[in-house]
């Protein structure tokens, strides 16, 4: 029974049914996976699964490993500087704060002051696996209180590696009494992840010099190797090994991290900042977001099914109490700080509520809390719950933030003034060959933000040079359309050369994602409808009115006067496009022309009266392109005078 | 064909009193201190239909039809605009040219402005102080309007004097403009209930100097 097709399929069932089930009933994918690990964990469940969870666990962890590579990918290096005061403060307030009243409170009820601290450490770390996959789903990243959260959350993972050197000095003289195995193990080299590291037996000097090393390693090698290599890769036009190669620079870093004794998901996020400016980004995201998703779902599964209800029921007053009161302490130090750093009020509150749970690193400065006999294994066991209890009480606070608290703060703002273009509200180009460059440089030049995506690497390589910001992939792919932020999109602008893969993009897009505009260039007329009938708002005619320009010019050049010129070039386009429209229906009825006799004369006829739209005179035709400046009749002025 | 023009409660018969067409033009909204929030306390009033032409035709590509329709579809007309040198911006002079046409608007057999209401709803520049004979600008404001007023009389219509704001960069600043706005709409639902004293506001120099004194019940 225990085999691990088995196992695969008890997860993956599991999560297939309770995540779409969850996030019907609006409870987020993050609780579904929760539900989900404690229905097939041994505790409440069926007990499918249970001694392998910590083995699936560690694996799953490096989903959080890919995740802030991910969070990296999105954040340039200068965003990252901005953000400083932020990262320093609000985080490192929060992790010492935090851990000092979670200690004092350890130390009023007369445990050790090492050991108080060692808790109130463990305690201060919150959860970047479900907090950040949560405010992603919920939209809410680009927002105050979303970056807010981020912050703290970096800052914890920095946090990390100096705690786990903290804490082999927190053990109490002699050891605890009950923890006898373990008390030896001892005053290692920090080591969360249980393998080997290069640096264990360096002087300190030796080992800030290969830490040093690693992290230029990472962001020198993210800088200068990894885009000719990613060149070569994407020329070769094989996506699997692109795929292939991403997830080899993120284990890749994150094993480097862990040889030096560093955190890996720290390491990732670093290599993600580092790529953020590539113009692989969007490619590389699509390629790693798959297997994030993947593996932060089993990592909750683990987490759900790893609650120990035994301890829960046994002494369920005091889980439930230090549950809550951590959770109560955490919220009210984040809501101080929030407001000491200026957070608008509701924002305070998603920073508050979303960050009170303990996280994953929990369990990891637990387990080595335990290694190092700072804590017992005992008590070890009930805190792991309360750390376990708070993560799946997160997805409610989420739901207690969006149904009470953001409704009540999002009456009172103020409508923009008009003509301010939305920042979250960016325009999406697909294809930047002729067409798509002038698209893009006009909205560029009126402050619009706008992703652009082309599958020539050589096309994406000379925009780069002249500063257009483009992205190499293939925006005929969902997923890259999906990193490139279509599902946030306003406009998708339709430019690329294939037309039938254009009207596939048209018809994928207007199903997917109903709320984004539509605006496609057309080859022709048909492929104009075509593109209409697929879904576009608008199609235009790439060459229609570059050929009407040159008409006029022609025109001009033979004598007519210029603006005789502009008003027929205008009736032109007026006749062309009532023209057109009428057309449309016979169009859908046989697209083939040459059998389709109503259009024939519809064509012909369209043509015929071309001549007259342009020169009638609105005495003869009423046709309101010659109507304006048509002087008064002679002697029009006799009558009025008659009449006064 | 979308119109970017809000058309509001054109209720046939339904509202007894006169529908009001707003025809405002200005070509840089995004910079207008005094005739955005104008227009922003126009639109929602009822029977009141305001036409952004600048939004509705950005290359003075005048629809005629549509517009000769609009103007038989209400009984008040008004030009509303900042002063452009001593008259409206290009597009009203454009929207003039090419929708008054002989046999419409005027002339033999034409009629069918005949006994609607026009006037301008302007912002100047320059101090009410100006405009006068000893003023910089030499003329009053009625004066220097005299080509839209006797557009207004060729074509059968009923002229009243502008409902002006004079000093419009500073009105933001002072503190003037709540006061207008409020005005603005008290001469509109006037208009609209026919409360207003036509034959007292056509010897004034603007509808809003002495507002009070031009109103009658209500």
């Amino acid at each position: 029974m225990d085999g691990i097709w088995f196992i695969a399929f008890v997860y993956l069932a599991a999560a297939v049914l309770a995540v779409p089930v969850a996030n019907r009933l609006g409870l987020g994918s993050v609780l579904g996976y929760l539900i989900a690990g404690i229905l097939i964990g041994p505790g409440l469940g069926l007990g499918l699964v249970g001694r392998e969870t910590q083995d699936v666990q560690q694996v799953a962890e490096f989903g959080v490993v890919m995740m802030l590579f991910l969070v990296g990918l999105e954040l340039e290096p200068q965003r990252l500087w901005e953000m400083r005061l932020r990262l320093l403060g609000l985080g490192g307030l929060q992790v010492g704060l935090t851990a000092l009243l979670i200690a004092a409170g350890a130390v009023a009820l007369g445990r050790y002051w090492g050991l108080a601290l060692a808790i109130g450490l463990v305690f201060a770390m919150s959860s970047t696996a479900i907090v950040l996959q949560t405010l992603s789903e919920k939209g809410l990243t680009k927002t105050e209180g979303g970056r807010a959260c981020f912050a703290v959350l970096l800052f914890q993972d920095i946090a990390v590696i100096a705690v786990l050197a903290l804490i082999p000095l927190l053990a109490r003289p002699g050891g605890w009494r009950d923890a006898a195995g373990n008390a030896a193990a001892g005053a290692t080299a920090p080591d969360p992840h249980g393998t080997a590291t290069l640096v264990a037996d360096l002087p300190d000097w030796g080992y800030a010099l290969v830490v040093l090393g690693a992290i230029a390693a990472v962001v020198l090698g993210g800088h200068y190797l990894s885009r000719p290599l990613f060149r070569f890769i994407a020329d070769s036009r094989l996506r699997e090994v692109f795929t292939a190669s991403a997830l080899l620079l993120v284990i890749g870093t994150a094993l480097l991290m862990t040889l030096v004794g560093l955190s890996p998901a720290l390491g990732a996020f670093l290599a993600g900042v580092v790529l953020a400016n590539s113009e692989f980004r969007h490619e590389l995201q699509s390629a790693i977001e798959p297997f994030k998703g993947l593996l932060l779902g089993i990592f909750f599964i683990t987490v759900g099914a790893g609650i120990d209800f035994g301890i829960l029921f046994a002494d369920y007053a005091t889980v439930l109490g230090l549950t809550f009161g951590v959770m109560g302490l955490k919220a009210a130090v984040l809501l101080g700080l929030a407001r000491l750093f200026r957070l608008p009020a509701g924002d305070r509150w998603l920073v508050a509520l979303s960050l009170a749970q303990a996280g994953e690193f929990g369990f990891v400065l637990l387990a080595f809390c335990v290694q190092n006999a700072v804590i017992p294994t005992a008590l070890a066991r009930t805190l792991s719950l309360v750390v376990a209890l708070s993560m799946l009480l997160t997805p409610a606070l989420f739901i207690l933030y969006e149904r009470l608290i953001a409704p009540r703060l999002r009456t009172d703002v103020q409508g923009p003034a008009p003509d301010t273009i939305d920042e979250q509200g960016a325009v999406v180009i697909a294809g930047i060959g002729r067409f798509g460059q002038v698209v893009n440089s006009l909205l560029v030049a009126a402050g619009v933000r706008t992703v652009v995506l082309d599958h020539r690497a050589e096309q994406i390589d000379l925009l780069r040079k002249l500063d257009i910001k483009s992205y190499y992939g293939d925006a005929s792919r969902p997923d890259l359309l999906h990193a490139a932020g279509i599902a946030q999109a306003r406009l998708f602008i339709v430019a690329i050369d294939d037309r039938d893969r254009a009207v596939e993009m048209v018809e994928y897009v207007r199903r997917t994602y109903p709320q984004v505009r539509i605006l496609a260039r057309a080859y022709d007329v048909g492929h104009m409808y075509l593109l209409k009938k697929a879904g576009a708002d608008l199609a235009l005619r790439e060459v229609y009115h570059g050929s009407l320009s040159l008409g006029a010019a022609a025109l001009r050049r033979l004598g007519f006067h210029p603006y005789k010129v502009e008003r027929m070039t205008r009736a032109f386009r007026r006749h062309q496009s009532e023209g057109l429209d009428g057309m449309y229906d016979l169009w859908d009825q046989d697209p083939d022309i040459a059998r389709n006799l109503a259009l024939q004369a519809h064509i012909r006829a369209y043509v015929g009266s071309l001549q007259d739209a342009l020169n009638a005179d609105r005495r003869d035709l009423h046709d309101r392109t010659e109507r304006g400046w048509t002087p008064p009749p002679k002697g029009f002025s006799r009558e009025l005078d008659e009449d006064a | 064909m979308p119109s970017h023009a809000p058309v509001l409660s054109r209720g046939d018969g339904a509202l007894a009193g006169r529908r009001i067409l707003i025809l405002f033009a200005h070509p840089s909204l995004d910079r207008s201190e005094a005739n955005r929030p104008l227009a922003a306390a126009t639109a929602p009033l009822e029977g009141v239909t305001l036409v952004d032409l600048y939004a509705e035709y950005p290359t003075f590509e005048i629809n005629v039809d549509r517009e000769q329709a609009r103007l038989l579809s209400h009984e008040v007309i008004c030009f509303m605009h900042p002063l452009y040198w001593y008259s409206t911006p290009a597009i009203l002079k454009e929207w003039q040219d090419l929708v008054l046409e002989h046999g419409f608007a005027y002339g033999v057999g034409a009629g069918a402005l005949n006994g609607k209401l026009f006037f301008n709803a302007l912002t100047a520049g320059g101090p009410e102080a100006a405009y006068c004979a000893a003023g910089y600008n030499h003329f009053t404001i009625r004066e220097l309007l005299h080509p839209l007023e006797q557009m207004a009389r060729l074509c059968g219509m009923v002229y009243l004097p502008p409902f002006a704001l004079f000093g419009a960069r500073t009105a933001v600043d002072e503190g003037r403009m709540p006061g207008h706005v409020a005005d603005w709409v008290r001469v509109l639902v006037a208009l609209r209930e026919d409360r207003l004293d036509l034959a007292a506001a056509r010897s004034r120099t603007t509808l809003n100097a002495d507002l009070a004194t031009l109103l009658r019940g209500a």
